[in-house]
């Protein structure tokens, strides 16, 4: 019997089926109903300890095909009912194995429904998940630890790629990617449209990425609350202007406060396979995939800042531009992984754009 | 936004219940006009079911309960003319309907714009060569196949393919005249089958690819482009049986994130292309073993599967595709879930949906219970658990059959290897044999090659298995308790693994919680009143009553209302009316109502029609944990058919209040002794009879009684096993048939009066009685009163008999205090009226009654359960006044769905639902009625084959004579012929072995239709009953009652008299009696 304890108090058992040990972590939960393979290993839950809404989890195992990173970043992983004999062609092996090898504490058998309803009325907490059975002098020692829980202002350094590397070589547009954690699909996405991606790590500085001429900068997903950045953002704002900046999720966020907006924590967040975008230019709702703790506030965008996409569940902010500036960031995930392909279309539209000014730097060589 | 242009909308209903097209639009229906309602949009209705909630007077303006023909509907639009359309809702029929519209230029006519999918979509996805050539085009996989229109152009498709071939004929309804061909014999009789039933005589030949998974996705666009998935499902059962046969689970269990967007970004394409404005459904193969994947079928309309997925979601599909067809986009419309947020998401669940479909197969003993593209299933079942274990073993035990667990007796005592071979075959009891096979111990690999079930639904079962092992081997504790509940095991069940009492079982002090359905797993705070239950976690009752106090805090005290739960013979929609208008009075009267019901097809399980919805089997432990947590005032049993009556007893030992007409009455009409004495005491005649629990006792009885007798057995729906026999040797070949189906109850036997059959329904306060009218049947007592024509008002019996009846009736509503509903069934012969049956429950009738009459028969009812007097409704007491309408009742029947069944009418209802003509005359209604049953009427007289039994040639001659006097040409097998010549009817002898050449009449039109009585003989019967099942196949009207055939050959007079048909709404129809009351 495993325990797992919330900041407020709250005291859950359930049975471990994932690696011995415990963590302080912060709570969140995700609606997805598939996917929790690319769910456990996006490096943006870092630090966190995820509740999976829905009961049945790990039917179909875990395969080679679908990890969003190589090592999962997150603390705990608590769910209703973990599957004991998964099935399906490409499964290597279950969820309880896969769990145990990555050291990761997960829990089954938790009244996750009202766990939801709790984290969803107070908000985000922190709190300890662990294998163990604890006696209540050990569990309220825990929940007066755990109220200073914070998740700490360098974690994209842990979960960033340590040093720099180059992703489908033989693409035409060439790229320099920021990796703040950043999971594989984005960087397939991008491949699959031809493009040749330099990954740096979170700690790279503007110099190094204007010294090669990129034809567009690229800002990944990763965890944390974005305002802590400090280094990264300040390099950002070098940046912009000189070279076409996309960005995604936390490169979304980073994006807006080097340009002059604020960010603030949601309530619980957002983090589901089933949120609807809609893009303010047609009116055309997106079912998107994402995964943010952090919001730009709509208020405080500058005039040069035009939203793109907003949420239609809360009306928050979900994407912006300026286009003068060739600056593109949208906060939900076009690479899916897991969840809906609608807005795959996003990185049609930038590869375009940035081919686009590929193709009239080429025309002035050719002229010259 | 909305197209204010729109002031007048017409939506066109699905017609009768036959399988394949049941309640769901009857549900799809009624939201549609709601949602119109909302709009402020005059609302004009025809559907030829009376029994639909939808033909209310309070759902639309104008109710036209007319035949759905392209006449009436020509007819109807020239007088109403409305600006709009909507065929989407209405089942395949409708879509059939708004398709000969157009070709008829009847829209263009008179402008009538239809609303949301368009024709030129509707035709891309249901003509099979359109779609194939669409798929293409869009660059999505659609298996190998040909469409073909002739045997020559099938044969030349197997021989490049090879077999098995799957065959699916164009425009038919679940699938009707499909199947799966093994080899050329199969081939060649279903593809004859299937060119016959579709209406275009085009059938698709398919590359089968059987054992693939079956996926299906509920998609919604709008004008905007904008498509949200509301649910995928997976079919336990791999393709090759009709998704409507199928164990469905939802959402997908087995699937990766990637192959579910796959299929998903499929579907949207799919529904982007053909430029669906709607609800939409997109079925899919998925190989086991790879990507590949196939576009199986697209349904461009609200289904069975959109209703379902409604139910499973949360998501009132029907209504936010009502709103996108009257110019909405989902964007723009509210989400009425959260409040807050907009119609443009998709819904995630926290729990698992698993569906089981009933088949009718209970009833149809003879009948082939193989599954395959062909569906079978009347009705369906819905279970909600957290877990798929507990969906599942609730979903089991929602089918109210003889067992409620996965183990069945009669697989128990099979050898393994007897079992193993079995396993193969793909029927409805497939489940359990695999079960069995679980418990004996087989490896589970073995069984997945065997039945081709994914591993992971295998394995689940076994779980669940080994819980009822572990149940049968170790003493209970709490920590066992609570994980059986979890798993779905019921106490009785539970009891009996453990040999346990129930004082020990409470001892453990836990109890049920109940959930709730949100759309979005708790994300956002939603107050939606619709709950499932659940063991070891949290309750959201109190929370929700708490959150939703507010709005109901004038409501006293709540009232449960119990469902009837699936659709089947005997027990249909009508119920479903009954259970809805209930709910209704119930809010109006100043209570909370709470629902119980489990079959997702229906209007009463839409959270928005009681106060509160629980989502639950019909079991008496579902519904006592219910009662704890609502501590309702009472119980209402009386609108929920058998089902809910078949609770009463359990129910009241409970100690829970049984609202209306009392259990002890209840049970006086049940027990065959108490009832006669009854009867007896009120001097009120009946036929002979008496309850018998032995074949010894049986034959002791008919030698009081005498031959014919009718034997049933007791606590029946639709007269389960009921059979008129002639000798002893039936009789005993029955009653042993009978135990072996229930030995608890006594078979009942009755002297078979054969007279003029008639039906009352009636309202009881205990003191005074309400009867809306008294319906007349056409056929002669011995066929069951579902299956029978029935005439309102009566056109021939005495009015001195009426009030016989009428003093009948009340006598014994006052004698058994009946509160609320009550249905009398009555024999008349010889002048004398018998009463043969009364039923203390709202009846087939009822919803046909109130529409008839304009009298509220429930509402009443509900005023009279809660201690008004009918006096005081405003229709006073007695035998209401009769109207200047005639009415007549058509029974439909589902045969071409079901093979080997004989069509015979009997005393055992085989109808799935029914018809009502409406006119200002007996003829012109009763030519309506056949032409709501799809019957043909031609000028060119064609063949008509007769074969009477001994028992009907006297009474059958001035119907024959008619016949021939009517111009059609006779044919009649030996002994008919012999007995037409001796009484001057020219006939050609057919002899009745010569099936075949039979048959290639009935293939070419030219057999117009078949008198055929059935002989009660073995051998005989045989020959009749394969002409019968041939014509069916054919779609040949075949009568069985020489009275059905003389009310055909009436209609047909109307017909020839070329009589012009006018159209109106029920409201003024019934008004025309007024006006001329007061002339």
């Amino acid at each position: 019997m495993g325990t797992l304890i919330l900041q407020d108090g709250t005291v859950l058992k359930g049975e471990s089926f994932g690696a011995i040990g415990g963590y302080e972590g912060e709570i969140v939960f995700n609606t997805s109903m598939t996917g929790y393979q690319e769910i456990l290993t996006d490096p943006s839950y870092a630090k966190q300890i995820i509740v999976m809404t829905y009961p049945e989890i790990g039917n179909y195992g875990i395969n080679d095909f679908d990890f969003e990173s190589n090592n999962p970043a997150l603390v705990g992983f608590v769910v209703k009912n973990a599957c004991k004999n998964e099935s399906h062609y490409k499964s290597r092996e279950n969820i309880s194995g896969y769990l145990k090898s990555k050291n990761i504490v997960a829990l089954e058998g938790i009244d996750t429904r009202s766990l939801v309803k709790k984290i969803r009325e107070a908000g985000t907490m922190s709190a300890f998940i662990t294998s163990n059975d604890l006696d209540d002098d050990f569990i309220s020692k825990k929940i007066n630890e755990i109220q200073d829980f914070k998740i700490k202002g360098d974690i994209i350094l842990d979960v960033s790629c340590k040093s720099k590397y180059i992703f489908n070589p033989k693409g035409k547009v060439n790229l320099a990617f920021i990796d703040y954690g950043a999971k594989k699909g984005i960087l397939a996405s991008l491949a699959k449209r031809n493009c040749r991606i330099t990954v740096f790590p979170a700690s790279v500085s503007a110099n190094e990425i204007l010294e090669n001429n990129y034809d567009a900068l690229f800002l990944s997903n990763g965890p944390g609350d974005p305002a802590d950045f400090i280094f990264q953002i300040s390099q950002i704002k070098q940046l912009v202007g000189k070279i076409s900046i996309f960005g995604i999720c936390l490169g979304y966020q980073l994006l807006a406060i080097a340009s002059g907006a604020e960010t603030y924590k949601l309530k619980y967040g957002h983090r589901g396979a089933n949120h609807p975008v809609i893009n303010l230019e047609n009116n055309k709702v997106l079912i998107t995939s994402q995964n943010h703790g952090y919001a730009v506030d709509i208020k405080s965008i500058t005039k040069s800042m035009r939203p793109t996409y907003k949420n239609l569940n809360d009306g928050t902010l979900e994407g912006f531009e300026i286009s003068g500036l060739g600056v593109y960031a949208v906060q939900f995930h076009p690479e899916a992984n897991p969840g809906p392909e609608d807005a795959s279309v996003i990185f049609d539209e930038w590869v375009n754009i940035m081919k686009k000014k590929l193709n009239k730097i080429n025309e002035v060589e050719d002229e010259r | 936004m909305k197209d204010k242009s729109l002031k007048k909308v017409l939506v066109i209903g699905s017609g009768p219940i036959v399988i394949g097209q049941a309640a769901e639009f009857d549900y799809a229906g009624v939201q549609a006009c709601r949602a119109l309602k909302e709009e402020k949009i005059e609302i004009v209705l025809v559907n030829s079911n009376p029994a639909t909630i939808m033909t209310d007077e309070e759902i639309a303006s104008k109710v036209y309960i007319e035949p759905l023909t392209l006449d009436s509907l020509s007819e109807i639009i020239k007088k109403e003319r409305p600006q709009g359309l909507i065929a989407t809702l209405g089942g395949q029929t409708a879509l059939n309907l708004a398709c000969e519209l157009d070709e008829a230029g009847v829209l263009d006519k008179y402008k009538v714009k239809l609303l949301g999918t368009q024709i030129d979509s509707i035709k891309k996805a249901e003509d099979r060569e359109l779609f194939k050539n669409l798929m293409q085009e869009i660059d999505e996989p659609v298996p190998e196949s040909s469409i073909v229109s002739n045997w020559q152009e099938a044969l030349d498709f197997s021989h490049k393919i090879g077999f098995p071939i799957i065959i699916r004929p164009a425009f038919t309804l679940g699938g009707a005249g499909g199947g799966i061909a093994r080899n050329e014999k199969e081939y060649e009789e279903i593809v004859h089958q299937g060119l016959t039933q579709s209406p275009i005589n085009q059938v698709l030949v398919e590359k089968s690819i059987a054992g693939f998974k079956e996926i299906e996705y509920e998609v919604i666009r709008d004008a905007n482009d904008t498509c949200i998935i509301i649910c995928n499902m997976e079919n336990i059962d791999p393709i090759g049986i009709h998704t409507g046969d199928s164990f469905v689970v939802a959402p997908s269990q087995t699937l990766t994130n990637n192959e579910f967007q796959m299929l998903r970004t499929s579907a949207i394409k799919i529904i982007r292309a053909l430029k669906i404005e709607g609800g939409c459904n997109v079925q899919f193969a998925l190989d086991t073993i790879s990507n590949q994947y196939y576009v199986i079928e697209v349904n461009p309309r609200v289904s069975r599967s959109s209703a379902l997925a409604s139910k499973a979601s949360g998501y009132p599909i029907a209504k936010i595709a009502t709103k996108i067809a009257i110019g909405y986009n989902l964007h723009e419309i509210k989400n009425s879930i959260t409040g807050k947020t907009t119609a443009a998401f998709e819904p995630a669940l926290d729990y698992v949906v698993v569906k089981i479909p009933k088949w009718p197969f209970d009833k149809f003993s003879s009948g082939d219970r193989i599954l395959g593209t062909k569906m079978k299933a009347t009705g369906e079942i819905m279970a909600i658990g957290r877990t798929f274990h507990a969906a599942f073993k609730k979903a089991v035990a929602s089918l109210e059959d003889r067992y409620t667990g996965l183990l069945h007796r009669e697989f128990e005592s099979m050898n393994n290897d007897e079992l193993l071979k079995e396993l193969y075959i793909q029927d409805d009891r497939r489940i359990f044999r695999l079960a069995q096979a679980i418990y004996n111990g087989n490896e589970i690999n073995k069984l997945c090659l065997i039945t081709k079930i994914d591993k992971w639904f295998v394995a689940k079962i076994k779980e669940i298995v080994d819980v009822e092992k572990e149940l049968a081997s170790k003493p209970i504790s709490k920590e066992l308790y609570l994980k059986a509940k979890q798993f779905g095991f019921l106490d009785d069940e539970i009891m009996n693994l453990t040999q346990t009492t129930i004082e020990k079982i409470q001892s453990f002090n836990l109890e049920a919680a109940f959930r709730l359905v949100d759309t979005c797993a708790a994300e956002f705070s939603a107050s939606t009143p619709y709950f499932y239950s659940t063991w070891g976690e949290e309750d959201e009752v109190e929370e929700y009553k708490q959150k939703s106090q507010s709005e109901y805090k004038k409501a006293k005290e709540n009232i449960i209302v119990l469902g009837s739960g699936p659709i089947r013979i005997g027990q249909g929609i009508e119920f479903d009316y009954c259970s809805v208008h209930a709910a209704d009075e119930l809010l109006k009267a100043g209570y909370e109502s709470v629902m119980i019901n489990s079959n997702p097809e229906t209007l009463s399980t839409d959270f928005d029609i009681a106060t509160r919805l629980y989502f639950e089997p019909m079991k008496s432990e579902y519904v006592m944990n219910i009662v704890k947590k609502e501590n309702p005032k009472g119980v209402l049993v009386q609108f929920g058919g058998q089902t809910a009556i078949n609770l009463a007893e359990k129910l009241q030992s409970e100690g829970v209040k049984i609202l209306g007409t009392s259990l002890d009455s209840i049970n006086a009409v049940e027990d065959r002794k108490v009832f006669e004495k009854l009867l007896r005491e009120l001097n009120i005649p009946q036929p002979k009879g008496c309850a018998v629990m032995s074949t010894a006792q049986a034959l002791n009885a008919v030698k009081e009684i005498g031959y014919p007798v009718l034997v049933r057995p007791s606590y029946v729906i639709g007269g389960r096993g009921m059979q008129v026999v002639y000798n002893d040797e039936e009789l005993l070949t029955y009653i042993t048939e009978a135990f072996k189906f229930s030995n608890e109850h006594p078979v009942l036997i009755d002297q078979y009066v054969e007279g003029q059959e008639v039906e009352l329904d009636a309202i009881s306060d205990g003191r005074d009685i309400l009867i809306p009218g008294i319906c007349e049947h056409i056929e002669r007592a011995g066929v069951h009163s579902g299956d029978s024509m029935s005439i309102y008002p009566s056109q021939n019996i005495s009015r001195k008999n009426e009030k016989i009846m009428t003093k009948y009736a009340t006598k014994i509503a006052r004698k058994l205090n009946i509160k609320g509903l009550m249905n009398i069934q009555f024999i008349i012969k010889d002048d004398k009226v018998y009463v043969i049956e009364v039923n203390p429950r709202a009846s087939r009738t009822v919803p046909i009654m109130s529409k008839v009459t304009g009298i509220p028969m429930v509402n009443i009812a509900i005023r009279a359960i809660l201690g008004k007097s009918i006096r005081r409704a405003g229709f006073g007491v007695g035998l209401y006044k009769k109207p200047k309408l005639v009415s007549v009742k058509m029974p439909i029947f589902s045969w071409q769905k079901l093979n080997r069944i004989d069509p015979a009418l009997a005393p055992e209802m085989k109808s799935t639902g029914e018809v009502l003509g409406i006119d200002t005359t007996y003829k012109k209604a009763l030519y309506k009625a056949f032409l709501a049953g799809g019957y043909k009427f031609s000028k060119s007289k064609q063949r008509v084959l007769v074969s009477l039994n001994d028992h009907c040639k006297k009474p059958a001659l001035p119907v024959i004579k008619r016949l021939f006097k009517q111009g059609f040409f006779i044919m009649a097998t030996w002994g008919t012929h012999k007995f037409l010549e001796k009484n001057g009817i020219p006939s050609k002898m057919i002899e009745k072995f010569m099936i075949d050449k039979l048959q290639k009449r009935m293939k070419n039109g030219r057999l117009s239709f078949i008198i055929n009585t059935p002989t009660t003989g073995k051998n005989s019967q045989h020959s009749g009953f394969q002409i019968r099942t041939i014509a069916q196949m054919y779609g040949v009207p075949s009568f069985t009652s020489i009275d059905t055939a003389s009310a055909f050959l009436r209609a047909y007079k109307v017909f020839d008299k070329n009589t012009v048909l006018t159209y109106d709404t029920i409201t003024n129809y019934r008004k025309k009696n007024f006006i001329e009351l007061f002339k």
